[in-house]
């Protein structure tokens, strides 16, 4: 097998739990019709037939035990992968994940490790019905002893989630699932993968700084390509890692841009935007030309599906900011 | 309230009128008179050294209760859970456990804590306020003290998922062999997660017992408020037995936990223990029980009392002597000055520890924030020389 070739983000992902589990035999997924059937995105598919019903486990239609007994089996040793279904259902497992896999370690004075990653199809655009959209991001990174990264595309799908089980620390593993099956890009398995706590700047630019992660990264090239037909150049930055932050390349972009525009699906009222500007405007109040932006979903519960793009951040919407910024 | 005709069994019928001293099926070995009873499934020749350390356990751990309240009176601890009139649930359920069992305690499993070896003065921090548990989880294969009610019974499950897939389940070599013990109380039989526990434990055969110490009240709500069957009934619904034990008989809770422990590691899968009890103290040092049940109550419990009744069996039988229990006595009271001198001596934590613990692998912007309180705290020193 040549060690490139084409893949989607679902394929990736799949490639890269598979890796995962052939490199450490500690490494279990678990979660609701992740054997069988693969998963209801097929990103476990064929794993259990590979693996055996020890290691990809279909477990019953319960949250918080799903995420509970991960906890335990993570006190005896493994690894476990948890993949919750969508989204919407991860409520019912927030009090395991705020109070028992985050703190876990804090608890016992860093004697226990939690290596859990709790994997979450995330955002919008698929047409679903209601809880099958949402973007709680904030929510888990607003908790300490979680840690929070958002991949956006096949190639960090398939080594973020290798890096994110190998990592020994409690890991919210998001994947914009509106991607899943949208783009092929070009996998090199023998390539050396960039550390999974970063940022990237994935467009470089002169003029404005666009902040983006998960299914905004490909909004935000959309509209530098807009953009950059009316003359102007916006540096994009998928950041990858929501909590911790890696604000090194987004201070220094925004110290030579003066411009800096976030956009996420989550609200924007307390979401990652609102920690951004701060930290921005903290950092870089001197070099900013205007105030930080911020272009997200509205202060509103996920709406029908029928006018989600009306409520999620576009790329006139976006652009609109971005011509903000240059108005003041 | 009664059922629409033709809706099955009347539940007055089925279980009973009243859960009154246990009802029928209460699994017994020795009668509150402190009498030798036998029952023809659990039952344990218990020799005279063995009764005699079960009793030293009861009147040990009860010193530890007792110590840690008037520690909690003086001050010196921010609140305690105590476990007065349950020692001999927790003596019972401790000493059944072999050594690579694993125990998923609540946080008033001071008795059970006592039976794996810890060091009493350890439990005291979380109480203290200057840690959340101090003790390896690993070393004694006693987890953490978990204070958001039932969560430890689903961590307590996914642990023995994991024993069945490390190959320590069933495998006939009783050295080998492990189970696990998750503690909860009455009142947590109603979360979410203990019920989803017992699914999970259930669908995976999972080698745990599940010991619920009904205590009769969960802060101020009797066991009413729970239930309307008798709880160890609910196991059935599940998939698995239930039985119910008189939780103040530290035989009979031996003898059945030891069997369901038995069970587990045999590979036959969960079950669940109910150790019918009743917590004579408060739910912890802050609330008043005067206030939610009436003294009659804990008058008719008193006489049930699981230590009293052993010393009786010990006394009558003659398997004691004066010079047990005056050595035994001097035993509790340097138990005593242990945890009053230790309990002072604990040692706050330092300002800075907290940084340190978040994440096996410390984030770059975590150590920006400790280094900055560190300077922070150190622009003040000599300030006031």
């Amino acid at each position: 097998m040549s060690s490139s070739q084409k893949i989607t983000l679902a394929k990736g992902l799949n490639m890269g739990l598979r890796k995962a589990m052939e490199d450490d035999d500690k490494v279990l997924l678990m979660g609701e019709d992740v054997g069988k059937l693969g998963g209801v995105f097929r990103i476990t598919d064929g794993l259990q037939k590979d693996f055996g019903e020890d290691r990809v486990i279909d477990s019953p239609l319960a949250e918080s035990g799903i995420v509970g007994t991960a906890v335990g089996m993570a006190l005896r040793g493994y690894r476990p992968v948890v993949e919750i279904q969508f989204d919407g259902f991860v409520y019912p497992a927030y009090d395991q994940i705020v109070c028992q896999v985050a703190k876990y370690t804090f608890r016992s004075q860093g004697k226990v490790k939690m290596p859990i990653v709790i994997r979450i199809p995330f955002g919008g655009g698929i047409g679903a019905v209601e809880h099958h959209s949402e973007s709680p991001e904030a929510q888990f990174a607003h908790t300490p002893g979680l840690k929070v990264v958002a991949c956006s595309n096949p190639v960090d799908g398939y080594w973020m989630i290798q890096q994110a089980i190998a990592h020994d620390d409690p890991v919210i593993f998001l994947e914009p699932k509106r991607q899943y099956h949208a783009d092929k890009a070009e996998l090199d398995e023998s390539a050396t993968p960039e550390p999974l706590f970063t940022s990237r700047v994935v467009r470089p630019g002169s003029d404005a700084t666009l902040l983006a992660y998960g299914p905004t990264v490909k909004t935000a090239l959309k509209c530098a390509e807009a953009a950059a037909e009316e003359g102007r150049q916006l540096e994009v930055i998928d950041l990858r890692t929501l909590s911790p932050l890696d604000m090194a390349p987004v201070l220094e972009s925004v110290r030579r841009t003066g411009r800096c525009v976030v956009t996420h699906e989550a609200h924007v009222n307390l979401g990652m935007g609102a920690e951004l500007a701060a930290r921005i405007t903290e950092e870089c109040f001197y070099s900013l030309e205007a105030p930080v932006l911020r272009v997200g979903a509205f202060d509103t519960p996920y709406p029908p599906s029928r006018i989600e793009e009306e409520y999620l951040p576009d790329l006139d919407r976006v652009l609109d900011a971005v011509d903000r910024t240059f108005a003041y | 309230m009664t059922e629409p005709a033709g809706f099955g069994p009347d539940l007055a019928e089925v279980f009973g009128p009243s859960q009154q001293d246990g009802g029928p099926n209460l699994v017994q070995l020795l009668t509150p008179e402190g009498e030798r009873v036998h029952h023809p499934e659990f039952d344990h020749d218990f020799s005279a050294e063995e009764l005699r350390g079960l009793y030293r356990d009861m009147v040990l751990t009860r010193r530890i209760d007792v110590e840690a309240t008037a520690l909690q009176r003086h001050g010196e601890l921010g609140i305690w859970a105590q476990l007065l009139g349950q020692e001999a649930a927790q003596i019972g359920a401790g000493r059944a456990l072999s050594p690579q069992d694993y125990v998923f305690p609540t946080y008033r499993e001071h008795g059970v804590a006592y039976c794996r070896g810890l060091d009493p003065l350890k439990l005291l921090g979380l109480f203290r306020g200057v840690d959340q548990g101090s003790w390896d989880p690993n070393e004694a294969n006693f987890g953490l003290y978990t204070i958001v009610i039932g969560a430890q019974t689903l961590h307590a499950t996914g642990y023995a998922m994991g024993l069945q897939r490390d190959g320590v389940v069933g495998t006939g070599d009783p050295e080998r062999d492990a189970a696990v013990i998750a503690h909860f109380g009455d009142g947590a039989s109603s979360q979410g997660d203990v019920n989803e526990a017992f699914i999970f434990a259930a669908s995976y055969n999972a080698p745990v017992v599940f010991f619920c110490q009904n205590n009769q009240w969960a802060i101020s709500e009797p066991i009413e408020r729970q239930t309307r069957i008798p709880l160890h009934q609910r196991a059935l619904g599940f998939g698995f037995p239930g039985i119910r034990v008189d939780g103040n008989d530290v035989l009979a809770t031996y003898a059945v936990t030891k069997a369901a422990l038995q069970r587990a590691r045999e590979g036959n899968g969960p079950s669940f223990v109910e150790a019918y009890t009743y917590r004579m103290g408060a739910h912890t040092t802050t609330d008043d029980p005067t206030r939610y049940r009436l003294n009659d109550e804990l008058e008719h419990w008193k006489l049930k009392d699981p230590i009293e009744r052993l010393k009786v069996y010990l006394r009558r039988n003659g398997l004691v002597d004066q010079e047990f229990f005056d050595s035994l006595d001097a035993e509790a009271k340097e138990l005593g000055a242990h945890l009053r001198e230790g309990c002072k001596a604990l040692p706050d934590p330092k300002p800075l520890d907290q940084f340190g613990y978040v994440f096996s692998e410390m984030t770059e912007e975590l150590e920006a924030q400790r280094d900055g309180f560190a300077a922070y705290l150190e622009s003040f020193e000599g300030a006031h020389s």
